[in-house]
């Protein structure tokens, strides 16, 4: 039997209940969030059931909502199951305050770097990673630069002052 | 390997010499072929382990997306691998039709598939003959150079530049090809297939070439998909996996091509599988040329899909008409909104599956850009891929790799 989106999202209700929620297809791919304590038990899961087998780690990043009280980051996880060709997205929200979720490393050896691109530019604390130190920037850096806190000049903002292309 | 080989030197105790050597290569080293430094503990020759440090060219890419139009971000992606920019840029310019939801003409994606092919030729033929001179055979290299020269003269009939492009545009190209731009690729079409012939007779079944790179940096299947291995590396270790195939993009379903795959995933296995997949992109280049010529009368002069919101006007129309001079000033300004969504969009780079995650909140720029990297990700693997091999052998499994500093630092 072919996996579908419907499929994966029944075994993970199955198994997880209410601690998985948000199922959603975007653009043709299954999207939903984990609780931030179950990340690694959710990625476990879809590693090793026999239908599921997502072995592959596509991507992992973070993505901060500086409004969103308690839930400021978002890691977000890519998986892609190889043998029926199927990828998924999941995310845990997490707060800027207490960043910490379980590291994927030790199942993906691909998620060591990935995990440490994303706690240099968003700061999120991977629990049990084998060497968290930043991988980009440099080590004597102090801020997390990819947070919403620290902005680029807008190019597009709305405010322009006119007088700066001689329509004052 | 390692664990047969015998210290022959013993330190008295409490010694402050070591049994190992510590040798510093790069930042910037010439066989290091980009700015990244490894500390390396050797033991004799062989190396027993090594710290990788990256991030001398990060550029903030992902940081300054946030601030860009869509039409403004294609640039930054030129820099990401520079070897092939052209297929970064059509990754980029297919997640944007992606999340605006604009189809493309089948004429404009098969002269994107050529411009693609033509990247991952050249891309290929780097690092080839790149294994090569680090082997000790710079002829190679200087002699194919020549035939890429080729494939950026297509490019700068197509956009004006050879290496960082910005080809293209969301919805299709920024012109149509020119005669000239059709007449040089049937001039490489007809003069590549002898070079790239010639090429493989110098190095394939070289008995020099083998013995360097036969068994050296090799991983299997299960530890390179662990790792997140894409692209010629993962195909070299056995596993049949393209993004041009399990998820077609640009109409790559059209084509007939073979996906060439390795055993061992050494050095000499990527070799091959690239100088395979260079053929195989030739024949895809002769197909998709082939369906350009078969489009008659006003298809045959299509190339960009109509989209008014992203697709800048033609300059005559600017200055003559209204609307066009609206939306020119409008997609200048950055002044389109894009729909809210998230959406995750891969090609087939030169070095592996280059992803584009996208999450827009309805503004006029990305709220957040997320480039998957390939080499970024499988240059971890390098020191378990070196690990207990000969220092020179360090060198070429690096340059086999395909790592691209610009892509592996953002």
């Amino acid at each position: 039997m072919a996996l579908t989106n419907e499929l994966i999202q029944q075994k993970l209700q199955e198994k997880f209940g209410d601690q998985v929620y948000g199922f959603e297809e975007s653009y043709g791919m299954l999207s939903f969030e984990a609780h931030k304590d179950m990340n690694l038990k959710v990625m476990q899961f879809l590693y090793d059931d026999a239908t599921l087998q997502f072995r592959f780690m596509t991507d992992l990043c973070a993505v901060n909502y500086p409004d969103d009280a308690g839930r400021e980051l978002a890691v977000v996880y890519h998986l892609h199951n190889l043998s029926e060709n199927i990828r998924l997205r999941f995310k845990v929200f997490i707060s800027v305050a207490e960043p910490d979720v379980f590291t994927a490393s030790q199942l993906f050896a691909a998620a060591n770097w990935m995990e440490r691109e994303t706690y240099d530019f968003f700061g999120v604390n991977f629990v049990g990673h084998p060497n968290l130190k930043r991988i980009l920037n440099v080590d004597e850096m102090d801020y997390f630069p990819l947070r919403k806190e620290y902005p680029l000049e807008d190019q597009t903002r709305i405010d322009k002052d006119d007088e700066m292309f001689g329509r004052g | 390997m390692l664990t047969q080989h015998q210290h022959n030197i013993q330190l008295p105790e409490g010694s402050i010499e070591k049994q190992t050597t510590t040798l510093n290569v790069g930042p910037t080293h010439p066989a290091t072929h980009g700015v990244f430094q490894n500390i390396m503990e050797l033991d004799g020759e062989r190396v027993v382990s090594t710290e990788q440090t990256v991030g001398y060219i990060h550029r903030a890419f992902e940081k300054l997306a946030e601030r860009r139009p869509l039409y403004q971000v294609t640039p930054i992606t030129d820099r990401l691998n520079y070897c092939s920019s052209p297929i970064n840029n059509m990754g980029w310019h297919l997640t944007c039709e992606k999340l605006l939801g604009v189809t493309t003409p089948k004429r404009v994606d098969y002269l994107r598939v050529i411009i693609m092919e033509l990247a991952r030729i050249s891309d290929h033929l780097i690092c080839n003959s790149i294994v090569g001179v680090d082997t000790g055979a710079y002829t190679g290299f200087l002699y194919v150079m020549q035939y890429r020269e080729l494939i950026y003269e297509i490019y700068e009939e197509v956009c004006g530049s050879r290496l960082t492009t910005n080809i293209g545009r969301i919805g299709g190209f920024e012109r149509n090809f020119s005669n000239t731009a059709f007449t040089k690729l049937e001039k490489f079409l007809k003069e590549y297939p002898k070079v790239l012939r010639e090429f493989e007779n110098l190095f394939a079944r070289n008995r020099i070439f083998m013995e360097r790179t036969i068994g050296g940096g090799a991983i299997s299947a299960e530890r390179a998909l662990n790792y997140g291995f894409t692209g010629p590396n993962l195909r070299a270790a056995g596993v049949d996996y393209d993004v041009r195939v399990h998820s077609p993009y640009s109409s790559y379903e059209d084509f007939n091509f073979n996906i060439p795959v390795g055993k061992t995933g050494d050095n000499y296995d990527r070799f091959l599988v690239r100088n395979s997949e260079m053929w195989e992109s030739l024949s895809i280049i002769e197909q998709a040329y082939q369906k350009i010529q078969s489009f008659k009368g006003a298809e045959a002069e299509v190339y960009h899909a109509d989209v008014p919101e992203y697709y800048l006007p033609k300059k005559e129309d600017v200055y003559t008409k209204m609307e066009a001079l609206i939306w020119h000033f409008k997609i200048i300004m950055g002044e389109v909104d894009m729909p809210k969504g998230e959406v995750y969009q891969a090609v087939e780079g030169g070095n592996g599956e280059l992803g584009y995650y996208l999450i827009s909140d309805g503004g006029r720029t990305p709220f957040r850009l997320h480039f998957r990297r390939p080499c970024f990700i499988y240059y971890q693997a390098y020191p378990e891929l070196i690990k207990g091999g000969m220092l020179s052998d360090a060198i070429v499994t690096m340059s086999s790799l395909n790592l691209i500093a610009g892509e592996l630092d953002a």
